[in-house]
């Protein structure tokens, strides 16, 4: 079974897809934050499917992808397919 | 009537409407040699580059993987615009606001550097955000989502007229009711494919000095250079800018656009009529004319069919023609809105910038083309005309808001 991904881990992808490097990136524990509070759209999330897929082989599909309301509920998905 | 209370320059020789004018007046030029990528086997290397723009000292980080260079110029440009019309957006309705842009080239080198992983690693490594970061219209939206101006707004392709086509379509817009519209262009088209489409276009330059090879409507002129830039204004409505006590640098008083006849047509081309046309629309005459900002393209033939349309409008030496865009090279949709700015800034200021590079133009032309130094005089009105590749003109009148309508 491969290791989980972090929260931490979750963050610093979805900056390097949709950046966020700036005073306005996430910072601390995102987990309970609205994508739509991080500045973080649809496509932001579909660019970190895409890498998630090319990177850690992990297949979140577009329809989950766009379920996920915080970069919590997205980790569950992402370590749930990890897992199995 | 249409006031113009803001302005926003990135233009290669100055970041700032005040560095770009002063550069403007002095010479400092922004053509250098193209050094983003080996030009080895290029056949012209020169190009009017914006140098020192981190983009993201500017913009949130959050529009830097989705953005081409071009939008960050015209991002950039439309909130030093919206900054410098002293607008605050948030107390305007949405609705109330509209954005217009012009753009030639689209998202060249984002889009290039995503074909490239296409070929080399496969569809799946291609962004998402190829999806809109190409596209013409691009610019125009982001402004819109930035700036949340949600009034009718458009984005024009019409090559180098681009840049005036959009101030007239924004004062068609704030004709029909809209307060506020950010209008101009902004192009860049300098990695290698964009370089070589540039120069396939068999009208660049071929001369390696930086100093001659762009000298419009010179004996030797050779062609032209391409550049990079965005030239973003705020226009308004007067009732708009006078109720929120906003500074206005002038009247966007007249426009036109003409077509030119096909290829073989005994017709003349379209940039006299385009011209004549804006100075009616403006209801003046051309003896009202104290300066026009020519399109000067750097060929031969092309300088002389526009000086050949100067004469029959001013008579031979009846007004002074000046082509500041000789320092910053074609900047394609920005051009236009770029000599707007020298326009309100020679109204303002009463200075009209030389040519520079330029040095002995041909007597047959019947120009005054302003040369060497500027030229100290009192300047109430401007003619500004572009031309687009495949027979687009556009013409704009700009007046001081103490000769305006």
């Amino acid at each position: 079974m491969s290791r989980t991904m972090t929260i931490d881990e979750l963050r610093d992808l979805l900056v390097e897809c949709a950046g966020g490097d700036d005073a306005a990136a996430p910072a601390g524990d995102i987990s309970n934050v609205p994508f739509e509070d991080l500045g973080y759209d649809s496509l932001a999330l579909i660019e970190t499917a895409t890498r998630l897929k090319l990177e850690r082989g992990v297949v979140v599909p577009d329809e989950v992808i766009a379920q996920a309301r915080t970069a919590g509920e997205l980790l569950a998905e992402i370590n749930e397919r990890i897992a199995a | 009537m249409t006031v113009i209370t803001g302005l926003g320059i990135i233009a290669p020789n100055g970041l700032g409407t005040e560095r770009y004018w002063d550069a403007t007046l002095s010479g400092r030029s922004g053509i250098g040699e193209l050094d983003r990528f080996d030009t080895t086997g290029y056949p012209s290397r020169l190009a009017g580059l914006v140098r020192d723009f981190d983009a993201a000292q500017y913009l949130p980080g959050r529009l830097l993987p989705q953005t081409d260079i071009c939008t960050r110029l015209a991002l950039t440009a439309a909130g030093w615009a919206i900054e410098d019309a002293g607008l605050d957006t948030a107390a305007v309705r949405d609705y109330d606001m509209s954005v217009v842009t012009a753009n030639a080239s689209g998202g060249f080198e984002f889009t290039h550097r995503e074909f490239r992983k296409l070929w080399t690693r496969g569809p799946e490594h291609v962004s998402v955000y190829e999806s809109f970061a190409w596209f013409y219209a691009v610019n125009t939206g982001q402004i819109s989502i930035r700036h949340g101006m949600r009034g009718p707004s458009c984005a024009l392709v019409t090559e180098q007229a681009g840049g005036l086509d959009a101030l007239g379509q924004a004062r068609r817009t704030i004709r029909a009711g809209t307060r506020v519209v950010v209008g101009g262009g902004a192009d860049s088209a300098f990695d290698p494919w964009g370089a070589l489409s540039q120069t396939a276009g068999g009208r660049v330059s071929a001369d390696p000095d930086p100093a001659t090879a762009y000298r419009p409507f010179d004996t030797r002129a050779a062609g032209y250079l391409p550049g990079e830039g965005s030239a973003i204004l705020v226009l308004e409505a007067t009732e708009s800018a006078r109720a929120r006590g906003a500074r206005a640098y002038g009247e966007l008083a007249g426009y036109a656009a003409t077509f030119d006849p096909a290829p073989g047509s005994d017709r003349p081309p379209g940039l006299g009529r385009a011209a004549s046309l804006a100075l009616a629309d403006a209801g003046i005459t051309p003896a009202e004319v104290d300066v026009v900002f020519a399109d000067a393209a750097g060929l031969p033939e092309l300088d002389r069919s526009e000086a050949l349309a100067l004469r029959e409008l001013f008579g031979a030496g009846g007004v002074p023609v000046t082509a500041p865009k000789s320092l910053t090279g074609r900047v394609f949709s920005g051009g236009g809105t770029l000599d707007v700015v020298c326009a309100l800034m020679s109204i303002r200021d009463g200075v009209i910038p030389p040519t520079f590079g330029t040095r002995s133009v041909p007597a047959e032309y019947g120009l005054d083309l302003v040369l060497g130094t500027a030229r100290q005089t009192r300047v109430d009105t401007a003619l500004v005309l572009a031309r687009g590749r495949w027979g687009f003109n556009a013409a704009v009148v700009i007046r001081s808001v103490e000769k305006g309508s």
